[in-house]
């Protein structure tokens, strides 16, 4: 899979390594495009221990997660960090067009050079993130961003991807977010690992507050999904983003959770050997999917397998029992595959 | 070859405060399967400039109203090159004269669309211009 030398992949991967933003949007396109590029760089950029701290800012449409990021980055700029930032709005499924709007919130950096702004489309991905957020993450890391703030879609009950790809998780609520049986249900409560009443000023919040408190006090034990936040107390903070209200408090919260995940060297270890278990098990299974969409193969499978399950002679079941017990063939030796070398680096 | 899909930065700069059709021709580009960077009103060349390199867009879709076209065009097209950026394709619309729209293009501006132009028009000319100058790789 070597570069055919029409793309100066090298030139790129050691521009971004500088910092350069030019080179850096080119990879993050490529990364997007799911291009041979993009895969070629990220071998290139990898390193085994990440250091950039992720954020993942989730919560319904409307709740102020752009302007609480826009705010949180100033915070961070005024302490010296380099802050990447990564907003995904949702594709259309129907056409696959996007309007990426999340910027207009971000203005305030414009001209910044210690701050990098990306607008994701989800590109069918449903968990909230697009399929290739965290690749994203990691070309903004290598080009020297020390915090990557990244902003899901406006989400609902079960879009909970950011989980997987962020350090710290900050759910952000607003008065009108619903009743508590709502949040009860939602998958939301349990992905937070802080969790932000916005627009506070707004009649509820006071209501809010304190039904989100005793949620919280109800699930103290989160610690068994989770080892990680084993002695993390999950707190509430309240902002009025517009204003900056609270967003100081929010970002030192923040970085007690950072420093919490990273105080006991053991613990951490465990966490990014779960992390990288999970992200080779996603990686694998991306891949093998979208190799095998776009092969041409599967369409001459379907139509196949139809005129076998329409002509009566067997299930859908049974073919794809069958079939991928085919693909699987030689797998004994599968997990020898990862001894080779990959890609040469 | 990668699967990427057109993106284009829609931008309004200048002082007034209309946006409709800003927002009408960003619509259009989505329902065409583009992706569209929406930035909002009174955007500065240097604000849709360092944008348009962040987002890598292919194309900047620039909508003035306010008359202060050649001065807003001439300054995209020149900070465009300072930044090495000038395979971003620049097009336009709104209320600008015949005269001008011609020498906008003289001047690199890659087409000028007038009030009543069909969305479809401007949809069609991006397609043609991508199939044109993005399909070898070389130049992406």
């Amino acid at each position: 899979m070597a570069a055919d030398g029409a793309v100066p992949i090298e030139g790129i991967a050691a521009k971004v390594l500088q910092g350069d933003r030019r080179a850096l949007s080119r990879a993050i396109s490529w990364i997007e495009d799911r291009s041979i590029e993009g895969r070629v760089l990220l071998d290139r950029l990898f390193v085994a221990d990440a250091r950039a701290h992720r954020v993942g800012i989730t919560g319904p449409p409307g709740s102020g997660k752009s302007t609480l990021t826009s705010q949180l980055t100033q915070v961070l700029r005024e302490r010296g960090a380099r802050v990447g930032i990564l907003a995904v709005d949702p594709s259309s499924p129907f056409t696959g067009g996007a309007i990426l709007g999340d910027r207009i919130r971000m203005l305030a950096h414009h001209g910044d050079p210690g701050v990098y702004i990306r607008s994701m489309a989800s590109r069918g991905s449903l968990g909230g993130l697009a399929s290739t957020t965290y690749e994203a993450s990691e070309a903004i890391e290598a080009a020297g961003f020390d915090w990557i703030l990244i902003e899901t879609v406006g989400v609902g009950q079960s879009e909970m991807e950011v989980v997987q790809v962020a350090d710290t998780t900050v759910v952000v609520l607003v008065p009108e977010s619903g009743d508590a049986v709502q949040m009860m249900k939602a998958g939301l409560m349990e992905a937070g690992d802080l969790f932000v009443i916005n627009k506070y000023d707004r009649e509820g919040g006071d209501r809010l507050f304190r039904e989100l408190t005793l949620m919280l006090d109800l699930s103290r034990d989160r610690a068994g999904a989770d080892p990680t936040s084993a002695g993390w107390t999950r707190t509430i903070c309240r902002t009025v983003a517009t204003r900056g209200d609270g967003t100081t408090e929010l970002l030192d919260q923040i970085d007690a959770h950072r420093r919490h995940l990273r105080s006991d060297a053991g613990r951490w270890k465990d966490r990014q050997a779960r992390r990288m278990d999970q992200r080779l098990k996603s990686l694998l299974r991306d891949r093998l999917l979208h190799d095998l969409e776009r092969s041409g193969e599967i369409d001459r499978w379907v139509s196949e397998s139809r005129r076998r399950i329409l002509g009566g002679e067997a299930s859908p079941y049974g073919i794809v029992d069958e079939s991928v017990a085919r693909l699987l063939q030689g797998g004994a030796g599968f997990h020898e595959s990862a001894r080779r070398e990959g890609v040469k680096r | 070859m990668s699967e990427g899909r057109i993106r284009i930065l829609v931008a309004k700069p200048g002082l007034d405060g209309h946006d409709r059709g800003a927002k009408v021709i960003a619509t259009a580009f989505r329902d065409a399967g583009f992706e569209v960077i929406y930035t909002g009103l009174h955007q500065t060349p240097e604000m849709i400039v360092e944008a348009a390199i962040q987002e890598d867009v292919d194309i900047v879709s620039v909508s003035i109203l306010s008359g202060a076209h050649m001065t807003l065009f001439a300054r995209l097209l020149e900070l465009l090159r300072e930044r090495g950026a000038q395979e971003i394709h620049v097009i336009g619309g709104g209320i600008i004269p015949e005269e001008d729209a011609a020498k906008l293009k003289e001047m690199g501006v890659g087409e000028i669309f007038g009030p009543g132009t069909p969305t479809s028009d401007p949809i069609e000319y991006i397609r043609n211009w991508y199939r044109e100058s993005r399909s070898d790789p070389a130049n992406r």
